[in-house]
């Protein structure tokens, strides 16, 4: 069983639909008994850092996702609170990933980040298996995670930065795959049947 | 390279989709949810819908097409028409939604779109702006169209986008329904001016429109309707051709 973590802010309907579509039993819960118990979680990014970073510690689960062992999957926003911060709100994250989201320079590009972008593979993994070099996947983020020690994929926009990261049990995209169409299912079905 | 975007939109009333030309004589262009199905298998980078159901139970039957929508489609959507509250946009977007489109109410009430971006990120805000051209001057005009406001429409582009609106979708009301091209004298002046995403809206009627709103007024998406409701062009032939033109699209 998948465990989709219902946070307030995310938008865990798209999720569901999309892993309801390549046939996937999960639940969609903030008790720290269901995601405990999960096989998989899955962490669906939309909305502000410090306020969702707030709402883990309200829901007693910071401490839980910290030092869980088994597979994560942070989306967007819920990769950045893999990392040790974000300047979003200016907020200490969960810190299993080094590194800091920030934002991108309005005076150098248009943010939001907005779109369907090219994701360039850098380093092997499965969460990609049978997903071609530099497809497209939707982007919606106006904050960024800098290429760091645990990326497996790329993209640009006025900068290099991590598209795609894995280290341990813990990976992230910050892309979603929800809103992908085809690629971006393959990539859930990766997660799911693979990682 | 971030592509560029194609955006059918449909215009849904008590779950059907209807197009007019300048806001007016709608007619009936089939059911939202299969027409949403259609625009996605054949590559539609997104899709926005603009709900004009009157009734009472308007909040209702726009949750329910948001939550039927959302089960068939994998790529973002947009709802738009006559959300006023932030327990509007949450209900929307806990249904499926990925953004909403304010209109009318951020003119009303400009603090919606702080406090909508400050809730659920700037990404999940669009600024719907409709201008219309009166004696040399951009007038903003809301309530679908009905009503002139005082706004001058570049000065409410620029306070959306400082207010925290991930993107403005612009449509020229002089160019609705006509087909002659997109408002490409304002939107090229707007895409110089902001540093948000600029949909381009009203007057597609040809490839060659979009080329042009691309390379000329450099948006960041184009917006149609009933150009593609009636298949007067095919979402897949309208993206080769700007692909081969020169313009970054993702090829489905």
């Amino acid at each position: 069983m998948i465990a989709l973590i219902e946070y307030g802010a995310g938008n865990t309907a798209s999720v569901s639909n999309a892993l309801e579509e390549i046939g996937v039993d999960h639940i969609i819960s903030q008790n720290e008994k269901d995601i405990s118990r999960a096989n998989k979680i899955i962490f669906p990014g939309v909305g502000e850092a410090s306020s969702a970073v707030k709402k883990l510690h309200l829901l007693n689960l910071f401490s839980l996702l910290r030092v869980i062992k088994k597979p994560m999957l942070g989306i967007c926003l819920g990769m950045h609170i893999l990392c040790d911060r974000s300047e979003e709100g200016n907020v200490a994250c969960l810190g299993v990933i080094n590194g800091e989201a920030k934002k991108f320079d309005a005076t150098k590009v248009k943010v939001p980040h907005m779109g369907w972008n090219n994701v360039k593979i850098i380093k092997e993994s499965k969460l990609f298996n049978n997903i071609d070099d530099k497809s497209y996947f939707y982007f919606a983020h106006s904050y960024y995670l800098p290429k760091n020690d645990s990326t497996i994929a790329t993209t640009e926009h006025n900068l290099e930065f991590c598209a795609a990261l894995e280290k341990d049990n813990f990976y992230g995209v910050q892309f979603h795959p929800e809103k992908s169409g085809e690629t971006g299912l393959q990539l859930l079905k990766n997660f799911v049947e693979l990682c | 390279m971030l592509s560029k975007r194609i955006i059918p939109c449909l215009d849904v009333k008590d779950g059907r989709v209807v197009k007019g030309t300048n806001f007016v004589n709608l007619r009936d262009a089939g059911s939202a949810v299969e027409l949403a199905e259609r625009y996605y298998r054949e590559g539609a980078d997104e899709l926005v819908f603009l709900d004009i159901t009157a009734s009472s139970d308007k909040r209702k039957i726009l949750i329910e097409l948001v939550k039927d929508v959302a089960k068939v489609i994998q790529i973002p959507f947009t709802v738009g028409g006559g959300i006023t509250e932030l327990s509007d946009i949450d209900m929307l977007l806990k249904a499926g939604a990925d953004k909403v489109s304010l209109n009318t109410s951020i003119v009303k009430n400009p603090q919606l779109i702080n406090d909508a971006s400050k809730q659920f990120g700037s990404q999940a805000v669009v600024a719907a702006i409709d201008v219309k051209k009166i004696d040399d001057a951009y007038k903003v005009f809301i309530k679908g169209g009905r009503e002139e406001t005082e706004l001058e429409g570049y000065a409410w582009c620029r306070e959306v986008d400082e207010r925290g609106a991930g993107e403005i979708l612009l449509t020229s009301m002089d160019k609705d329904g006509t087909k002659s091209g997109y408002d490409l004298e304002f939107l090229s002046k707007l895409t110089k001016m902001i540093s948000i995403p600029v949909i381009a809206s009203g007057g597609a009627g040809t490839k060659e429109h979009f080329l042009d709103a691309f390379k000329n007024a450099h948006v960041d998406a184009c917006l149609a309707a009933s150009l593609f409701h009636y298949k007067e062009l095919e979402i897949s032939d309208l993206k080769k051709y700007l692909k081969e033109n020169g313009v970054e699209i993702r090829l489905y």
